[in-house]
């Protein structure tokens, strides 16, 4: 079945809208953004992916001598990848402040406003 | 809103989205396929411009400028995790006990230090020639030095790891980036366009500015985990809160 891989993108990019909706704590929250955002790299992957490719590195392999996979997407998946792990880093650290703030790490008890 | 009619607009959003999915994925090109017009004229763009990683020629050739917004993406998250996590008022800094470390551990730890900077800057420098480049090095090369933590303590990384040169760095690949981008403006090209001699196929000095451009990516990408790690650290080991309930009672 060719569409499998893009469906498991489709799975995991639910099932991390899903733990996001009902998560009870940020960082619980936060790791869900980031299997959601793991689906878009399986997606990118999927799509470059060419039968019998091999890596798009020339330094061994003569060009033309085999089939390479998609050297676009594989870029924009490394990009995808540094921004995850940078946004992830700047949502923890507003976990921190917010934990320290209110003393909970629970979306639903953070209602009040704290001047 | 409660948690069941929370599940139900959730399920309903969901489903929507699974089947407009589901529905695009029978029109996207099949999973394998033969079909890849700009994978192909990437490899051949990377081919005539010498750079044997074609991952590599279009990250910090073919889509250079895009790189810059990625980078700036990273350097402005790093300066706002500082500013998140800096010590604030309330907040004591206390020197944390030294922790007897297992002796294999250390041995270990000590022996892997080495091998794994020397593992990280050797991906960065071959970033035009091998999978790999600035990126993935620098997260190598940071992690690298956190194995001193593992091994030995904390004040023994905080020796090696001064983290104000660590920001300034940190600014500092991002400033070498724009100014290998505009030092092609002087030569009369556009922008981030790749300027310098193309060089020998498979060699160092392949790629005309690629390697430039990456190795800026790597001291940034370095610096930006080491400083984002400490700050992280920072909270976890030596920052105590323990006044902050007393002053917020008599703030209010």
């Amino acid at each position: 079945m060719s569409v499998l891989p893009y469906v498991i993108a489709a799975w995991l990019f639910l099932i991390g809208c899903y733990g996001l909706a009902t998560s009870r704590n940020l960082i619980h929250a936060v790791g869900c953004l980031a299997v959601c955002q793991s689906s878009t790299y399986v997606l990118l992957l999927a799509i470059g992916y060419r039968d019998g490719g091999t890596a798009p590195v020339f330094s061994d392999i003569t060009p033309g001598s085999r089939p390479v996979v998609d050297p676009v997407v594989q870029a924009l998946t490394l990009t995808d990848i540094v921004i995850g792990a940078t946004v992830t880093a700047l949502l923890l650290s507003l976990v921190i402040q917010v934990a320290k703030r209110h003393r909970t790490v629970d979306p639903d008890e953070l209602s009040e406003l704290r001047g | 809103m409660s948690m069941r009619l929370r599940l139900c607009v959730l399920a309903v959003g969901g489903l929507g989205v699974a089947v407009l999915f589901v529905m695009a994925c029978f029109d996207l090109p099949a999973f394998g396929g033969l079909w890849h017009p700009y994978g192909d004229r990437a490899v051949h763009a990377a081919l005539a411009r010498h750079t044997a990683n074609t991952v590599s020629s279009v990250n910090f050739d073919q889509r250079a400028f895009d790189t810059l917004g990625e980078e700036s993406i990273l350097f402005a998250s790093v300066v706002g995790t500082v500013t998140l996590l800096r010590q604030t008022h309330g907040e004591d800094r206390l020197p944390p006990e030294p922790v007897r470390v297992a002796p294999p551990v250390r041995r270990y730890a000590l022996i892997a230090l080495p091998v794994t900077l020397l593992i990280g800057l050797y991906v960065i420098a071959h970033g035009q020639l091998s999978p790999g480049g600035g990126f993935q090095g620098g997260v190598v090369v940071a992690t690298s030095l956190h194995l001193l933590y593992i091994a030995v303590d904390y004040r023994a990384l905080e020796r090696i790891r001064p983290v104000g040169m660590y920001e300034v760095a940190d600014a500092a690949g991002e400033a070498a980036y724009l100014l290998v981008g505009a030092a092609a403006l002087l030569t009369g090209a556009a922008f981030l366009a790749n300027f310098l001699p193309y060089g020998t196929f498979n060699t160092l000095s392949s790629g005309g500015t690629v390697p430039l451009l990456n190795a800026a990516i790597g001291v940034e990408v370095a610096c930006g985990v080491v400083v984002l790690l400490a700050r992280f650290l920072d909270q976890a080991v030596e920052i105590e809160s323990e006044g902050r309930d007393d002053e917020a009672e008599a703030r209010t």
